[in-house]
């Protein structure tokens, strides 16, 4: 498996990141690079092993539907770039 | 309207998404109160801010769970939470979090019927997910102005299979679906709250083929009048794209309600690469046999066999059980009324004609009614008493709606106890046929109808409180004397 610079502009994309040409092939060449090192793994057997998404064995980390006080108005701004009416004021995302 | 029906078969499948009513979100301790000042009901986690972990709401699973029993889903005993990775400001982490692959409940179905026809509709998957936060256009239309209070209340999204043939069914399967969770109390499904949304796919094919045509996803639908609305809108528009020779292009369109027409979104391309993954802050969920069995318990009589009991006990017709079930309220509300009174089809009748009127005339909804089914059902009780007549008793009831009072106290105040005091309408009587000689005369030539005038008239004089029959006895009597 290996990635191509189309990936990397799909991704690059996605994530919203505007990248020179320089890069593109910078960041190929360090995914590829990444890759081929996971790639290691593919020498285990693991034919009898269960997939997972966890490496911990625990499940069922819940809890009771409480309301708790929520953070004050003025220390959740704290964070807005721009805001109005106690709301986060941002550029719109047209679509 | 063209019948696009003769040419085309319509295929739908809805996605409905149902704010579930737990009192804190899904994954932190914020409230989640409907109308709260914006962003009073945040906090690091739900606002997304580093270095924060989400810990599941046990009672958004349990909710999940049972509404997925309810429409008959077989239960994952293994699931889990996924990543839903996008950008866009109402998301402040850029990720949502979702189930992909393994959602609580699949391959479920329910009823629906339509023109007399019970139709089972097959449901995908049920799966729980986070609300985003809610934006505001401002500056003529350069910036939005977001609120999180809504990010992080806990939602269950149900797809249907395209097992839905027209914009009714589509209806039909909308309005049972807000029934049945209103009936497992996991919710408050008010469309115009938001709390019941719903997004549907449509596509056309000549009647015949097995492949689906090219599908159009249609959103912004804010009522079940709007969901009909646009889907038959939508409907016509693709038969006269097809019928045009050109193809129906694959897009979102939204609903333009005050227009009465969708418009196409132009989405972007790639939009929909949400690079999936499971969430590495979430433990699986395992569901054990014993967990299900006590969710499952607490799965109260659902529609479908209360309009079943209706109708094998209580000798309803099948549309009377069908609209008094279709909502909780009014379901209980009717039985309620029971309570007073054995005549099922009497309350029926009011509730379906006075009381519904009264919510449809005055744009109100169940529970903004001051009176309870108790009270109809005493009022009801007064009429077989003979206390009050039929008639009378409509002004009672509207005064009940309105104010709240008892039946007995509406009629003790206004003095409306019907007169049945014969001797008393007897007098009325004599005098209304000597004052109208003209309705004699028409009567003895054979005009029957003379005698409903002469009843009228009593009726006025008595301000509609005497026996209707009585009256109607005694003048027949002196007509014919």
């Amino acid at each position: 498996m290996s990635i191509s610079i189309h990936d990397v502009e799909h991704v690059a994309k996605l994530a919203r990141l505007d990248l020179t040409d320089a890069e593109k092939e910078t960041f190929t060449e360090q995914l590829n690079a990444i890759l081929r090192y996971a790639e290691q793994l593919n020498a285990l057997d693991t034919e009898n092993v269960e997939p997972t998404t966890h490496v911990i064995p625990v499940a069922n980390v819940m809890r009771d539907d409480e309301a708790r006080p929520s953070l004050p108005i003025d220390r959740v701004m704290l964070n807005a770039p721009d805001e109005e009416d106690g709301q986060f004021k941002v550029p719109a995302v047209l679509e | 309207m063209t019948t696009t029906s003769q040419r085309y078969e319509t295929v739908i499948g809805l996605e409905v998404h149902v704010e579930l009513h737990t009192k804190s979100k899904i994954f932190c301790g914020c409230a989640t109160s409907f109308g709260a000042p914006p962003n009073t009901n945040t906090c690091p986690i739900c606002l997304g801010h580093p270095g924060v972990l989400p810990v599941l709401n046990r009672q958004a699973v349990e909710y999940a769970m049972k509404a997925a029993m309810a429409l008959n889903c077989t239960i994952n005993t293994e699931t889990k939470f996924d990543r839903k990775n996008y950008f866009y400001p109402d998301s402040p982490k850029a990720y949502q979090i979702s189930q992909y692959d393994k959602p609580i409940g699949e391959h479920g179905w329910i009823e629906i019927e339509v023109n007399g026809e019970t139709k089972r509709i097959g449901i995908t998957r049920l799966h729980l997910e986070e609300d985003a936060g809610k934006l505001t256009h401002v500056d003529g239309g350069y910036a939005s102005l977001v609120d999180f209070n809504r990010v992080g209340t806990p939602l269950i999204e149900i797809v249907s299979e395209p097992d839905l043939r027209s914009p009714e069914e589509a209806r039909a399967y909308l309005e049972k679906l807000r029934a049945i969770m209103q009936y497992c109390d996991v919710s408050d499904v008010k469309m115009e709250e938001g709390s019941l949304r719903c997004d549907a796919n449509i596509s056309l094919r000549p009647f015949g083929q097995q492949e689906f045509g090219t599908k159009a996803e249609l959103k912004n639908m804010n009522s079940f009048r709007g969901v009909q609305k646009g889907l038959e809108y939508e409907e016509i528009r693709q038969a006269d794209v097809l019928d045009s020779g050109e193809k129906v292009v694959q897009e979102t369109r939204r609903w333009d309600d005050a227009q009465g027409r969708t418009l196409s979104m132009r989405s972007k391309e790639e939009a929909h690469d949400y690079r999936y993954f499971p969430d590495p802050d979430l433990v699986r969920v395992q569901i054990e046999e014993d967990w299900m069995n006590r969710v499952r318990a607490s799965i109260p009589e659902l529609p479908d066999a209360r309009k079943a009991r209706y109708v094998s006990v209580l000798g309803l017709p099948s549309y009377d059980a069908e609209v008094l079930t279709s909502s909780k309220e009014l379901a209980d509300f009717f039985e309620d009324s029971l309570q007073h009174t054995s005549d099922a089809k009497a309350v029926s009748n009011w509730i379906m004609g006075d009381l519904l009127r009264y919510l449809n005339e005055n744009n109100l909804e169940m529970s903004a009614i001051q009176t309870t089914g108790q009270a109809l059902g005493e009022m009801i009780s007064l009429i077989e008493k003979g206390t009050i007549s039929g008639k009378i008793a409509k002004t009672v009831f509207k005064e009940m709606l309105e104010t709240g009072k008892a039946p007995a106290q509406i009629v003790e105040e206004k003095g409306l106890v019907q007169i049945s005091d014969e001797g008393a309408i007897r007098g009325i009587v004599e005098q209304i046929v000597a004052n109208n000689p003209q309705s004699v005369e028409d009567y003895r030539a054979g005009k029957e109808k003379a005698v409903g005038f002469l009843v009228g008239q009593v009726m006025k004089e008595t301000k509609g409180k005497a026996n209707p029959g009585l009256v109607n006895k005694l003048i027949v009597e002196t007509l014919n004397r």
